[in-house]
């Protein structure tokens, strides 16, 4: 059944492929069944494969599917195949998992969208290449993966392309992750030059060759292209603006699967950062940095999707976090159990859009949970969930990356726990301002700012959505609440994640050793802050709806790094280059041209004086006689 | 210098004489006799002229797909050589003969040429329109199957004179002006080429006593390192100006902006290939040890191409214009690949000419159609297209990210050989080169922003956007359909092109670094030595262990090229 495996990016593919022709005669919602069933066909198959995966001997989890040559000349060959071992289908079965519900979500979402059949196009589109990137037996294929999210990415965020910050925020994404890509390529060229292949198992076999400072830069520049893929630090702007899209692209896209890519390549080539602790050093400290920027950035944002936008910044810092400490399965861990939370909270959020009439801000909201039961125990599950409330999937997977944090250096855990008490804060703001509190909407309160004008004027009625919405909540939230057991410490049978991983990661680049009593106090404080921060949130936004000493305007702007980018690298650049237009090119380059082009025909018109008769004729002359002449100066020379 | 493993190479070709037909040629005649026989018909058989200027131009098409059907795959020297002694005491001939290098750009262009007379043909005097473009389809098709350099140098320059007529007699305002700066910007450099063709020839009878223009007993002349480099740089200058490569490119954004929209298609597709075809045809073939002297220079300045190229078209307000410096970008790339003497390098940018020769036609076609809808190039003046025209604002898109090197299109496939290849001998230069994959994503992206995204402004009496014809879709269908086919499976054309590259690489190294001997150095190696070193050691080291399947074939893609030498 293992053979099976290439079923699984190619019923995406197929799903594209027919609707790309036939969507829109498909239509609504023939459309969005059709997707959603080739999605979860290829989660069926995932499952099978992971199960004959299962079977097999812990050592024998390794399977290579060769396809056929991509491209390839010199001593450089690329080839099309997958690999299917423990990491690759873990990451396959949760992606096609979650994007199956994300599916089933989307077509009561995007109800009432013009565009309908060709959301779905792409959202298919989108789960062939995420395939690609995390079943691709190589790093060249993986990057066609890698960047095939990236421009479905673009499609999804400039969806409603009609308005202007939806165009801007895809391009902004695309640019940015641009510049990581950039890293991505040297990094294969560098490997290639070193170890002559890319294939994932070729290029491990020979990194004994390779040589310390090649491996710290081909580390450092995959973790460049990361930083651009998983918005870090400095990186991180465009995933705020890519909010503009629809939310259930949010979810799938910029919350669940494809920011986690960066993620997944770091604990790919965990070989590589197992013999460079520099690298991962960097690593670490990057994502540390950028889980407390993102967390506190959290803090102040009064639209519903950006406070889950800057939430899920801060919890790629924490995976990266992990990563950087060598613990590459409670990277995996968090990944698959941010994947539900978030999902969920992103989904719950578009529920309440919906319910809300396109209007996203916080401050505009409150008292739903009554009137949207389902959204609101949902959400809350979602809430303790990524607060790290025991025994919340969160608890057990944020856990286990303070956990190695501390490890490595205390330092690092504090700035994890810290923002690990902004989180339970910052999503219990948010859970106090939409669901509870005192309503500050009213029923006959005229649509905001939204696209969908064909409900202007109607009077506002929250509800609950239909079971094409609810469904994927209830299911994403029995799995954030019950998630943490896959892993769960205290006891080496209970490591399921762990043991599974263990052939792809192996040991640890820093074994942790702590002792059972230590495991508890750890458990204790996570959960003491987790509890914390819920408290704190529920004293502070339980009556009010407005803070201002707690919503700074720096935060708000989340440490103005988009400013500063914009300002100092955006605008300037812009500068540079209207001034190579308008003086290098067309004064200096052009102008010579045109000052030798002026020069001769002023020479040509003096001669023209002196010779009555054709100027071509004596200009042929005159080429001739040169061509002659020159040659046979260089006869003498040459001879 | 000896006469060099290369020489035999290409000697050895397959010669046309058991061929029933005289394929190469017909490519050559059939457009010429095409042409004249549009010239006697009337102007006012409209349709007549059209017919005939589409089926001589597809049966062109026909008659390259027959050549590539014929193609050797596996073998590095010309195919389907045809010789006709012409001007003899001069030892001027008609050779005619097609190799890896040069096979996919004679398809390319017999596919460019139908597309743009289907697509971008002239509402006035059609006449002279169709003799002009046949007239250059098959000045470009003898310059890539020309064997004898005097043959190139004629169509070569042949090429000039119905592109001047094309931007003069069917250009917008200011075609007056763009037509002269091209002719004689192109023309001048020409003629120091001229002045080299001649002096080899001299120098090469000298030796041998022989006259002859044939390029393949032309490689084998023994030159002092100055005469090499003097003649190197007398070529180099005529193919720099039509490539173009930065800063010789000023008059590629005046030619592409004000000449018709065939002009713009074939001018990039078609006849900037002829600037880089003439490097690695002749500046390597002929002059390999002032190549590895000059390579740095040559990649400094395609590397500033990339980078100036990008930056100038972000800022760029014309539609055309931008393309004309995206252009330059990727000509950038390609000269760096050609100069960076790799076989990965030289393969991927011999495959990168054919991409960009699609991508760029598709991209003025697609320009063209906009132009004819709303009669403006200027990017401030468009707004909101993708609303009322979601499928030509697709097919744009296609295009666009092809251009800007997304894998599973074919730009990328190019662009990658090229940069890996380069980044083996020239490192810094493939790092700055890779920046430019930023800076093309930046400005195309912004432009098509610009263009497609919001919402348009209704203008009082102006129809909407019409969406693209079915017309307009079958042209642009073949060159889509190329996009995608040699984005996601190009093997089958890097399998033709790599034998005649590895060639070429083998025959520079050796001419370069006569020392070397043949057998210790891998057929795609690489010139410097100390970038193959950590890789060499895990080589033996694999093959002491019984191997891999890349060293395995590496190795007996070693033996046949010894067996043939």
């Amino acid at each position: 059944m293992i053979h099976a495996a290439f079923l699984i990016p190619i019923l995406p593919l197929a799903g594209f492929a027919v609707l790309f022709s036939l969507g829109r005669r498909l239509g609504n919602p023939l459309a969005g069944w059709l997707a959603t069933a080739m999605v979860a066909a290829s989660f069926v198959v995932t499952v099978i494969v992971f199960v004959a995966l299962f079977q097999q001997a812990p050592a024998h989890r390794e399977f290579t599917q060769s396809w056929f040559t991509w491209f390839g000349a010199g001593r450089l060959r690329v080839g099309a195949g997958i690999l299917v071992d423990p990491l690759s289908m873990t990451m396959a079965a949760f992606i096609t998992g979650v994007s199956s519900l994300i599916h089933l979500y989307s077509i009561g979402y995007m109800k009432h969208d013009e565009q309908f059949p060709k959301f779905f196009t792409y959202l298919n589109l989108f789960v062939f290449a995420m395939l690609m990137l995390v079943l691709a037996d190589n790093f060249v294929l993986s990057f066609f993966g890698w960047e095939g999210v990236g421009v479905c990415s673009y499609f999804l965020i400039a969806f409603w392309f009609e308005r202007d910050e939806a165009a801007s925020a895809g391009k902004k994404a695309m640019i940015f992750n641009r510049i990581g890509d950039a890293g991505f390529l040297v990094a294969l060229f560098l490997i290639f030059e070193r170890t002559g292949s890319f294939e994932y198992t070729t290029v491990f076999s020979r990194l004994g060759h390779v040589g310390t400072p090649s491996l710290v830069a081909i580390a450092l520049l995959l973790f460049l292209g990361a930083v651009g893929k998983s918005a870090q630090i400095p990186l991180f702007p465009w995933l705020a603006d890519a909010m503009a899209g629809p939310t259930p692209v949010s979810a799938l896209i910029h919350a669940a699967t494809m920011v986690t890519a960066g993620v997944y390549l770091m604990c790919r080539i965990n070989p590589i950062l197992h013999l460079t602790p520099d690298a991962a050093h960097v690593i670490a400290w990057v994502g540390a940095v950028t889980a407390f920027v993102g967390a506190t950035s959290a803090c102040a944002q009064n639209d519903i999707k950006k406070v889950l936008a800057y939430s899920t910044v801060s919890q790629l810092g924490y995976m990266f976090l992990a990563v950087g400490s060598g613990a590459y399965v409670a990277a995996i861990f968090l990944m698959l159990t941010h994947a539900f939370y978030k999902a969920l909270l992103f989904l719950g959020s578009g529920s309440v859009i919906h319910a809300m009439d396109e209007d996203q801000d916080i401050k505009n909201m409150g008292g739903l949970a009554r009137l949207m039961p389902i959204t609101g125990i949902t959400f809350l599950i979602g809430w303790f969930s990524i607060a790290g409330v025991p025994p919340f999937s969160g608890f057990w997977s944020k856990g286990d990356v303070l956990q190695n944090a501390w490890a490595v250096t205390p330092a690092l855990w504090v700035i994890g726990a810290v923002s690990a008490l902004l989180t339970a804060y910052y999503m219990g703001r948010e859970y106090f301002l939409v669901f509870l509190g005192e309503r500050r909407w009213t029923e006959a309160r005229p649509v905001a700012d939204g696209h969908d004008n064909e409900e202007l004027g109607h009077g506002l009625h929250p509800h609950d959505p239909s079971w094409h919405m609810s469904l994927p909540l209830v299911v994403l939230a029995t799995l954030a609440a019950l998630g943490g057991f896959i892993d769960l410490p205290f006891h080496p049978n209970l490591v399921f994640l762990e043991r599974w991983l263990d052939p792809v990661v192996g040991p640890s680049l820093l074994q942790t050793h702590f002792s059972v009593g230590q495991e508890w106090l750890f458990s204790v404080v996570d959960a003491a802050i987790a509890v914390t921060g819920v408290l704190v949130a529920a004293s502070v936004w339980r009556a009010s709806s407005s803070r201002p000493a707690l919503e700074p305007r720096f935060l708000f702007m989340a440490w103005f790094v988009d400013r500063g980018e914009d300002r100092f690298v955006a605008r300037t650049s812009t500068a540079l280059a209207s001034f190579t237009a308008t003086v290098v090119e067309s004064r200096i380059v052009d102008g010579a041209v045109n000052g030798v082009a002026g020069v001769t025909r002023w020479s040509g018109e003096r001669l023209r004086r002196v010779q009555s008769g054709y100027v071509r004729n004596y200009a042929l002359g005159l080429v001739a006689g040169l061509v002659v002449l020159v040659a046979y100066v260089l006869v003498r020379v040459g001879s | 210098m000896t006469a060099s493993a290369f020489g035999p190479i290409l000697t050895a070709g397959i010669t046309g004489g058991q061929q029933a037909f005289p394929f190469l040629t017909a490519l050559v005649l059939v457009p010429a006799g095409a042409a004249v026989l549009v010239m006697l018909l009337p102007r006012s058989a409209t349709w007549a002229i059209r017919a005939a200027g589409m089926a001589a131009s597809l049966a062109v098409l026909g008659i390259a797909a027959a050549v590539l059907d014929q193609f050797q795959a596996g073998f590095g020297g010309y195919q389907m050589v045809s010789e006709h002694p012409w001007i003899a005491p001069l030892g001027i001939s008609w050779t005619l003969g097609v190799d890896g290098i040069s096979l996919f750009l004679v398809l390319m262009s017999a596919v460019l040429f139908p597309v743009a007379l289907a697509g971008a043909t002239a509402r006035e005097n059609p006449k002279s329109f169709t003799a002009w473009v046949l007239f250059l389809e098959a000045a470009c098709l003898g310059s890539f199957l020309s064997i004898d350099v005097l043959l190139f140098f004629l169509f070569f320059e042949a090429t000039l004179v119905p592109v001047y007529f094309l931007i003069v007699g069917w250009g917008h305002e200011r075609r007056g002006y763009a037509a002269t700066k091209f002719f004689l910007y192109t023309f001048a450099a020409s003629a120091f080429m001229l002045v080299g063709i001649v002096s080899l020839v001299f120098i090469h009878q000298g030796q041998t006593g022989v006259t002859t223009f044939d390029i393949r007993e032309l490689a084998s002349t023994h030159l002092s390192g100055t005469a090499d480099i003097v003649l190197f740089l007398s070529f180099t200058a005529a193919f720099a100006v039509k490539a173009p490569v930065f800063p010789f490119h000023t008059w590629s954004p005046d030619a592409y902006g004000e000449s018709p929209a065939a002009g713009s298609v074939l001018l990039a597709g078609v006849m900037a290939k002829l600037g880089t075809y003439g490097i690695i045809r002749f500046d390597l073939g002929l002059f390999p040890h002032a190549v590895v002297v000059l390579a740095p220079l040559l990649l400094t300045l395609g590397v500033i191409g990339i980078i100036y190229g990008g930056i100038v078209a972000a800022v760029q307000h014309d539609l055309k214009r931008l393309v004309a410096y995206s252009s330059l970008a990727h000509l950038g790339f390609i000269v760096v690949g050609l100069f960076a003497l790799t076989g990965e390098s030289l393969s991927g940018a011999v495959l990168q000419m054919v991409n960009h020769g699609i991508y760029t036609a598709a991209l003025f076609l697609l320009i063209a159609m906009i132009y004819r809808r709303r009669g403006t190039f200027a990017i401030p003046k468009l707004k909101g297209l993708q609303s009322s025209a979601p499928v030509l604002a697709g097919v744009f898109t296609v295009v666009m990210l092809a251009s800007i090197g997304v894998p599973g299109l074919n730009g990328f496939v190019g662009e990658f050989l090229i940069l890996s290849g380069t980044f083996l001998t020239h490192r810094w230069w493939a790092v700055a080169a890779t920046g430019g994959v930023v800076v093309a994503a930046a400005y195309f992206l912004w432009a098509y922003q610009r263009v497609f995204h919001g919402k348009a402004d209704p203008v009082a009496g102006e129809a909407p956007f019409a969406e693209m014809t079915w017309r307009e879709a079958l042209v642009l269908a073949p060159l889509v359909v190329l996009i995608v086919a040699l984005g996601v499976y190009p093997q089958p054309v890097l399998e033709r092109i790599t034998p005649s590259v590895d060639a070429l690489v083998l025959h520079v190294e050796q001419v370069a670094h006569p020392r070397i001997p043949l057998a210790g150095q891998p057929v795609s190696g690489t010139l410097a030595a100390r970038t193959s070193t950590a890789y060499s050691s895990s080589v033996t080291l694999q093959l002491g262990t019984g191997g891999e399947r890349t060293l395995a074939t590496r190795a007996t893609g070693r033996e046949t090229k010894g067996a043939r030498t």
